[in-house]
């Protein structure tokens, strides 16, 4: 039958959401006390735990340390229930392979990496409920675990994914839809300098239309930062009342 | 606040998964309504005033519909009348799922500003969201929510302070549930409105209406559920494909099956009970009888005379007729309808069949089309309706009722009117006909148009060059011009000159989406259904002479034998010096004293056509034929007066050759540079069987006719001559044309076979008729792009887009032809209205079980001689599917047996009047008709006068 109505006319969502508007952005800070930082992030029905370790010396090859910066270790998986079918998802498939890899881009643009020279700063992401928008939780998650572990970074990294149906971009899909034949696009973002730390799009898109899915992304992105920003500030004052005592 | 909606579904392959979305409900979803203060909306729909005069509900109110009442009511919605109504986004869904023909009306109506239709997002609002109980159906749930809403809306517009009070929310409503809740009943509402008896007709009949006149015995068997029938064909057991109703046989249809790739079949379905209430183009599912029940196609032609009393006497002795018709060897796959997967039923014009009984408010309505069954409509306005070409909606069809039920829509004006009856070609055949609406109209250049020297600079200036047009008499559409000089180093200079239309129609605006979606300009008989406003058709595209015009010109450089050296495309502005009809070139062409440029130009122009031509038929393109005819017509009366087949001359095929090598080669350049959204057109090559009737029509005059390719084709129909019969070759075209393919339009990246077989061409498009094709519009657009003349745009590159707009333009082009057809038949019987009885001579064009299939080539004229009628007894007729033969009596007719007949209108039925043929030469007793006296000649003279 008729496929699903994206976005109808009097410009609702699926889910409710107007166009341009983000899903519920829930997070804590902290959440793992052995690790050096940690934080878990929801974004609507995607969750996502992301741990950090480091800075610290070179594990396994020291051949592969750098000798003026640090090197950023990436790890990303998805949890064997995060999703309606329960799959085995085998460590270094392909899928999660390529996502480490544009986590590991991402951080290397917002870290400063070159405060920690010959060391390895370690970012593991773990999906635990998937609903679209994955890369961008997890870039949201791992941002905050990275400024619970204290590593100094030029500006938080957000991240949103837009998709564009009838002539308008939505920001933040969800997993209906991304899956309905939707041209989407997942940007990771400085946002005070509106610098872009990654811009990836596997879809057709007619090159008209790419500049305002950019702009819509990046006021997502901007949205995304004013809630991450939040969260900070929130932890940071528990932190400090607590220290207080 | 945010809820979360938990639900399981089947998955495709059988398993069960269970979704889970979120459900975010909002608390900033407006009312819509004028009076209220309270929500903050930037625009309001549903007045203040909300006033449809009602004895039941005396109070101003606004409707709201439930999802059946919008799906079967939908005519009384689309009427005037009906205004300040609120659409539930739950009923709007429930429509979306349900029928999307209905969901598409509702749309429009939504649009409609005048209509005051406001869409309440209720399953977003706060406090009119509900949740599912446990053991509630999801029916009963969104009967609730529509309930909840219409209780939130009146407590809504009750707390108003500053409105005027008394405003009410109305739920329309045909549920027995609801109704209880106590809402109104939307029959009864409609019986209440003041002032507005006719819209009482247009109600559906609902279903709990007993039916008194149907017997109670059942006529057909029941319909499968949809998941049986979806089981079946996956299983294999069914088979699914779109119904197509026999035109000449109403006990016949055939289903077409739609099989992977190429491999489709066609199903017969005869009799009753094995049509099973389907309509034509409906899809459905079909069971295959066993092999030894199959039958083969009847020829017999058989139309549906039955009155409307006694439904179900005759019926099985027609069916025998059938019957006995099963030769062993043209047996088919024959089957029988077990369920309806998708109605495709849409409002049929026609004739209401007045029943005899005078208080009678049941009446059977005959439509237009004769693949349509005759419907059971209710009205009390029968007296004034009889006469009138009236619309007629389908509600339903019964098991135990011989027709399906349906209601009034609208009347078109009297029947046998030329307007009338052009409104009712134009409907049948889906032609969007409306006058052009503001909005497109906007888009037009303001006048004076004059061009500017930006203009100018993007553009080549070729005024200079003598420029010409060639085009039938009376054309104001011109939309290509020529011309050919010679070049210094001896080569010649032809060029093709294309009104630039994609110039002043922009991409996606609402003049451009007009235009795609008319796909095409409609030639009737002396009346035109212009694809863009006349502003363009006529005047600022069209390639008058003597004025500055923007075109689109293809310009190669070509030696003395018509080989191609260069091409070039550019965007020009151009000066035409001379429009020319065919009549006036050939005639410029031929005086030889005549030497200036324009002359010249068509000499050089001819010569060279003359080689194109010669080396596109050694290449194999096929010269086929048919018959137009060109009516004269009375300026006052705008009656026909005389009547004539196109004459053809030398200079037709020059501007055609030049069409087509410019076609030619812009769709090479287009492929080119866009291999994955060019817009091509391709001619399939048709299947061997297709030919049968064509090889054995030759056969039957000795001739043979090889098929092996479209070159061996062309050859043979050359070769094919049989002395003393100088017509024979021309039927043979004509046949040949039958036997061919539709030629259409497809998207580069949807397809791999781009070969046109009729020309011959690996490759083709169009490009040269941008006022009248919208297809040629797009290739302008791409070759613009392709040349860096024109920027691209999002759905020109879009294969899936390009392909759905591919699928629109095929559907409107093989409408127009038909609509052209039915125009020309129409004007073919009031000529002959006006002349009485003719005595023409004919040729057999085909043998039928019990009719032959004449074709007067003076007239283009093609008409049935039946041998069996009604009140008489037949003569034997014996017929042989191998000649095909058919002896009557003592004499035998063959396919191209020459004849005469007498032409005549009959006119005893006024809907369907009809051209009679009886025949007159070979004399056969009992069956040819005397001829009649030279008194019509006479007539003839007077009309001339």
């Amino acid at each position: 039958m008729a496929g699903l109505e994206l976005l109808s006319d009097q410009g609702y969502r699926l889910d409710g959401r107007k166009a341009a508007e983000l899903r519920k952005v829930q997070a804590r800070m902290g959440v793992f006390a052995q690790a050096d930082g940690s934080a878990y992030l929801e974004q609507g029905n995607t969750k996502a735990l992301a741990v950090v370790y480091g800075p610290h010396e070179m594990r396994g090859s020291r051949s592969r340390a750098l000798h003026d910066r640090a090197v950023i270790n990436c790890q990303y998986s998805m949890a064997t229930f995060s999703t309606a079918e329960r799959k085995r998802r085998p460590h270094g498939d392909r899928k999660s392979t390529e996502m480490s890899l544009h986590l590991k881009q991402t951080f290397e643009a917002a870290v400063m990496t070159q405060l920690f020279p010959r060391s390895q700063i370690d970012i593991y992401v773990k999906i635990l409920q998937s609903d679209g928008g994955n890369y961008s939780v997890c870039v949201n998650a791992a941002t905050l675990a990275v400024i619970n572990a204290g590593i100094p970074m030029r500006d938080y990294v957000c991240a949103c994914t837009v998709g564009f149906v009838d002539e308008t971009p939505l920001a933040d899909l969800c997993y209906a839809e991304e899956s309905g034949g939707v041209s989407s696009l997942a940007l990771a973002l400085l946002p005070r300098g509106g610098q872009i730390a990654l811009l990836q799009m596997d879809a057709r898109l007619h090159q008209d239309h790419l500049e305002s899915l950019i702009e819509a992304a990046m006021t997502a992105c901007k949205g995304v930062s004013k809630v991450l920003d939040e969260v900070v500030r929130q932890h940071l004052q528990e932190a400090s009342v607590l220290t207080r005592e | 606040m945010l809820k979360s909606k938990t639900f399981v579904k089947k998955t495709r392959s059988g398993g069960v998964m269970k979704v889970v979305r979120e459900h975010y409900l909002r608390d900033d979803i407006w009312c819509g309504s004028e009076v209220c203060t309270e929500c903050k909306q930037e625009s309001t729909v549903l007045q203040e005033d909300a006033c449809i005069e009602s004895n039941l509900c005396s109070y101003p109110h606004y409707l709201v519909p439930d999802t059946n009442v919008v799906l079967h009511q939908i005519d009384v919605l689309e009427d005037p009348v009906i205004r300040n109504v609120i659409i539930l986004q739950t009923v709007l869904q429930e429509v979306r799922h349900r029928s999307a023909p209905v969901y598409k009306r509702l749309k429009d109506i939504i649009h409609e500003k005048e209509k005051h239709f406001y869409t309440f997002t209720n399953e977003h609002h706060r406090e009119t969201f509900i949740e599912r109980e446990p053991g509630e159906s999801a029916n009963d749930r969104n009967d609730r929510a529509i309930r909840v809403a219409v209780k939130w809306y009146n407590n809504h517009l009750n707390t108003l302070k500053s409105g005027p009070g008394g405003l009410k929310v109305v739920l329309l409503t045909n549920d027995q549930g609801n109704k209880q809740k106590g809402q109104e009943e939307i029959e009864e509402y409609i019986k209440s409105l003041i002032a507005n008896p006719e819209l009482v007709d247009r109600l559906a009949l609902s279903d709990d209406n007993k039916n008194e006149i149907t017997s109670s015995k059942v006529l057909f068997p029941e319909h499968l559920p949809l998941s049986k029938i979806q089981a079946g064909i996956k299983s294999g057991s069914f088979l699914q494909g779109t119904f197509r109703a026999s035109r000449d046989n109403y006990l016949e249809a055939t289903v077409f099956v739609q099989g992977q790739g190429e491999d489709s079949t066609e199903i017969l379905i005869q009799g009753l009970q094995n049509l099973n209430r389907s309509v034509h183009q409906d899809v459905v599912a079909v069971q295959l009888l066993p092999q030894n029940q199959w039958v083969s196609p009847s020829s017999v032609v058989l139309q549906d005379d039955g009155t409307a009393k006694d439904d179900n006497v005759d019926k099985d002795e027609e069916e025998k007729v059938l019957k006995l018709s099963a030769a062993e060897a043209a047996r088919k796959p024959t089957g029988k309808v077990v369920g309806i997967i998708k109605r495709n039923w849409r409002p049929f014009c026609g004739m209401l069949n007045v029943s005899q009984i005078k208080e009678s408010t049941r009446h059977l309505f005959t439509p237009a089309d004769r693949r349509i069954p005759r419907i059971r409509i209710e009205t009390r306005q029968a007296a004034t309706l009889a006469g009138q070409r009236i619309m007629v909606a389908i509600d339903g069809w019964p098991k135990d009722s011989r027709y399906p039920n349906g209601h009034f829509v609208r009347s078109l004006g009297s029947a046998g009117e030329k307007g009338t009856e052009e409104e009712v070609l134009l409907l049948e055949h889906d032609v969007p006909h409306q006058a052009f609406s503001q909005a497109v109209l906007s888009f037009l250049p303001k006048m004076p148009w004059t061009i500017t020297p930006e203009d100018m600079a993007k553009r080549e200036d070729l005024r200079h060059l003598t420029v010409c047009s060639v085009d039938p008499p009376g054309c104001t559409d011109i939309d290509d011009a020529l011309h050919c000089r010679e070049l210094e180093n001896g080569n010649l200079e032809v060029g093709v000159h294309i009104a630039d239309v994609s110039h002043f129609i922009r991409p996606g605006n609402a003049l451009d989406k007009e235009a795609a979606n008319r796909g095409t300009t409609v030639y009737l008989c002396g009346k035109r259904i212009d694809m863009v406003p006349e502003l363009l058709s006529s005047n600022l595209c069209s390639l008058r002479s003597n004025v500055e015009r923007f075109a689109f010109s293809c310009i190669w450089e070509m030696n003395k034998k018509a080989e191609v050296l260069k091409t070039r495309f550019t965007k020009s502005v151009i000066n035409s010096k001379a429009s020319l009809t065919y009549a006036e070139a050939q005639m410029r062409i031929d005086d030889t004293s005549k030497n200036d440029d324009i002359t010249e130009s068509l000499r050089g122009l001819n010569k060279l056509a003359k080689i194109l031509k010669r080396q596109r038929i050694e290449n194999g393109a096929l010269t086929l034929s048919s018959l137009e005819v060109r009516f004269h017509i009375d300026s006052e009366t705008h009656d026909p007066i005389d009547l004539q087949t196109k004459e053809l001359m030398e200079t037709n095929s020059m501007v055609e050759e030049f069409m087509l090598l410019a076609n030619i080669s812009v769709a090479q350049k287009i492929y080119e540079e866009f291999p994955e959204c060019a817009l091509l057109r391709k001619h399939p090559a048709p299947p061997p069987s297709n030919y049968d009737i064509l090889i054995k029509a030759a056969k039957s005059k000795k001739v043979e006719i090889h098929i092996d390719s479209a070159k061996a084709l062309a050859d043979s129909l050359d070769v094919a001559k049989v002395d003393g019969f100088a017509y024979f070759n021309t039927l043979l075209r004509i046949l040949a044309t039958r036997c061919m393919m539709q030629a259409v339009y497809f998207c580069s990246g949807m397809d791999s076979d781009f070969h046109h077989y009729g020309l011959a061409s690996p490759i083709y498009t169009h490009f040269t008729s941008p006022i009248r094709r919208y297809a040629d519009i797009i290739v302008h657009r791409l070759l613009a792009a392709a040349i860096a003349a024109d920027s691209t745009y999002p759905d020109l590159m879009d294969k899936h887009k390009q392909s759905a707009l591919c699928t629109n333009l095929n559907y409107r082009h093989k409408m127009s032809q038909y609509a052209q057809r039915a125009s020309v038949a129409f004007h073919t019987q009031l000529f002959f209205k006006t002349r009485g009885i003719l005595n023409e001579e004919g040729f057999v064009l085909f043998v039928r079980k019990n009719a032959i299939i004449v074709l007067i080539p003076k007239f283009g004229l093609e008409g049935t001689v039946f041998f069996d009628t009604k009140d008489k007894v037949p003569p034997s007729l014996v017929f042989d599917e191998e000649g095909p033969t058919l002896k009557v009596e003592q004499h035998t007719f063959h396919i191209f047996d020459q004849v005469k007949v007498t032409i005549s209108l009959d006119s005893s039925n006024i809907q369907h009047q009809k051209i009679r043929m009886a025949l007159t030469e070979p004399v056969i007793p009992d069956v040819s008709v005397p001829a009649p006296e030279a008194e019509p000649q006479a007539k003839k003279q007077k009309l001339d006068r």
